[in-house]
């Protein structure tokens, strides 16, 4: 992308003083990450921007062509770094129903407990950072303080605080540890209150109604046409959630909300997720009572799934299957599929087409916060310019899923 | 579910068969997904129907991506996911390009979502868009040279790669 100069010479259309053209970003700290845009202003006013991404951009759709399947876990949980189980989960998804494997059902209700784990998560750095953007800093502290429990306990199942790689094909890495749900319990009984507090200080607060109301408005229309999903697409009215249109992982046997409202805007964005946190904490509560004690977390599929340590030790052919996963990886057959789960941030699609190898011939990521971003000159045009940052703000994007 | 699916979307097959005989030119059933493949030519009218038609009402476009079968002819094909929110469905639409002629008709004036998707993989596949209206490179540097997703494109890059460090400075400054 390139600009001629600083000041651009163009006059506007209204005749007045000229425009200029303004570079916020990539270091900006309210972008999020590494994002630019060209903004052209007229005084205060944003007349046109031009988002310009690509900072991050590390190839990892190439390199999981370089990996095998199971290999290519570990990369997904880098794409979008704030929701790193739901990526395993989207990619696991659709190579599962590449080879056409079904989970057992206790590591359905994990794999749901510990994504909506994650939706939390998520949620919470989005409204820390949000709010600190809109120069709200105390809440910031808070909702990293919840954060860290949520953290404690993916370190307690999983053994990694953030990069996880929990998720596998066909089920889970390993059996949860003994006394994971006393935690979680703990944690979701805590959490409740905890919301309410982060409320008290925004929801009635004159500063944070100021700087959200009525601002970064879209239509239902426009939201789809651009291909909006998620939290953004529900504050407009559309009540689509993958969780409930295209179940996935079990979702069907759980009863929770869809939170929609109307208003469209930042402050509508914002009750939506904060409604979110609270449904989700309804399906954990659920998904605890769900998971039965003991079970298989790994389906029973030779030659895909690596053989339990001690069958390894003592029966030759798991023996050999395991040299050959670990060896080759397994290859599914020819095909592609697409499988969709509801990231944080809103749809996210994995595609994945096989020749026979057991290399996958393509990984495709349908990054959320990259298409929704799309939507963001829409947004902010005719506005102010520091309507743009809680813009930015509410669209919730991570860079490393726009740039992938 | 998954057979729902199915029904709904052969229902969607008649539908288009039943309006042009052309539009489809082979229908691909999978593990519960279906796949329309549309022949190049067709590609925006059998797009603007599965939008509009009140009975299909694909009104989201969900993603578009791109598969390099190199050396198999055709090399590059090219898939649109199309939700009916309305509906409840899913639909992939997919068309087929040779290695010589990797150009297709953008879709969108159909979806306006499908510029940034669109752009991606034009920037990292190398596929051109007939009457899209902002066709730049938008991950990769404006000046790279290549297409990054491409099989014959090496994983490492080129830099690394004795010999050929001056095809990736040749045009620099």
């Amino acid at each position: 992308m390139t600009v001629q100069s600083e000041t651009s010479t163009v006059d506007t259309a209204t005749g007045k003083a000229k425009t200029m053209v303004l570079n916020m970003g990539p270091q900006h700290p309210s972008t999020h990450g590494v994002l630019r845009i060209l903004l052209e202003l007229d005084g205060e006013n944003v007349v046109k921007a031009i988002p310009d991404m690509g900072y991050l951009h590390t190839g990892i759709e190439k390199s999981c062509e370089d990996k095998t399947y199971s290999q290519a876990i570990t990369l997904t949980d880098r794409i979008d770094y704030l929701n790193p189980l739901g990526n395993n989960l989207a990619y696991c998804l659709a190579v599962e129903k590449l080879l056409g494997i079904v989970v057992p059902k206790r590591a359905q209700y994990i794999r749901v407990l510990m994504v909506e784990l994650q939706r939390i998560s998520s949620h919470l750095v989005w409204l820390g950072t949000h709010a600190i953007d809109l120069g709200a800093m105390s809440v910031f502290l808070y909702c990293f303080r919840e954060r860290e429990e949520i953290l404690k306990i993916f370190e307690f199942v999983a053994g990694q605080r953030m990069m996880t790689s929990y998720i596998r094909i066909g089920g889970l890495a390993l059996d949860p540890p003994a006394g994971y749900l006393q935690r979680v319990e703990k944690f979701i009984n805590m959490m409740p209150g905890r919301i309410d507090e982060y409320e008290e200080l925004l929801t009635g607060n004159r500063i944070w109604i100021g700087r959200t109301k009525g601002v970064g408005y879209i239509t239902a229309e426009d939201a789809i046409a651009l291909s909006m999903t998620g939290p953004t697409l529900r504050a407009a009215g559309v009540p689509y959630d993958n969780r409930k249109v295209f179940p996935y992982s079990s979702y069907e046997e759980f009863d929770f909300q869809v939170p929609v409202r109307t208003d469209s805007d930042c402050f509508g964005r914002y009750m939506i997720r904060v409604a979110e946190m609270r449904e989700s904490l309804k399906i954990i509560r659920q998904a605890m009572k769900k998971i039965p004690p003991d079970g298989p977390v790994r389906t029973d599929a030779p030659g895909i799934i690596p053989p339990e340590r001690e069958k390894m030790k003592t029966e030759m052919e798991a023996l050999i299957y395991h040299f050959k996963i670990f060896t080759e990886g397994f290859s599914p057959p020819p095909g592609q599929a697409f499988a969709t789960i509801e990231s944080p941030r809103g749809e996210l699609g994995v595609f994945v087409a096989s020749d026979g190898s057991p290399k996958p011939l393509r990984v495709h990521f349908r990054g959320p916060s990259f298409i929704n971003l799309q939507a963001l000159p829409k947004l902010i045009e005719g506005q102010l310019l520091a309507d743009v940052i809680a813009c930015i703000g509410t669209i919730d994007i991570v860079l490393g899923e726009v740039d992938r | 579910m998954a057979e729902n699916g199915n029904q709904d979307t052969n229902v969607v097959v008649e539908r288009l068969r039943k309006w042009s005989p052309n539009a489809v030119s082979e229908v691909l059933e999978f593990r519960g997904e279906t796949t329309i493949v549309v022949p190049r030519n067709v590609l925006r009218e059998v797009a603007e129907r599965c939008r509009a038609d009140k009975d299909l009402q694909f009104n989201l476009l969900s993603d578009a991506t791109s598969v390099d079968r190199f050396p198999l002819e055709p090399r590059f094909e090219v898939n649109y996911h199309l939700v009916s929110i309305p509906r409840s469905d899913r639909l992939r639409l997919q068309v087929r390009l040779s290695a010589g002629d990797p150009v297709v008709d953008s879709l969108v004036s159909v979806w306006p979502g499908a510029n940034w998707l669109e752009r991606e993989i034009f920037d990292l596949m190398g596929i051109r868009f007939n009457g899209h209206p902002d066709l730049r490179r938008i991950l990769m540097p404006d000046d790279w040279e290549g297409y990054p997703l491409r099989k014959d494109y090496p994983v490492e890059g080129y830099r690394d790669i004795p010999g050929t460090a001056l095809r990736y400075t040749r045009n620099r400054p």
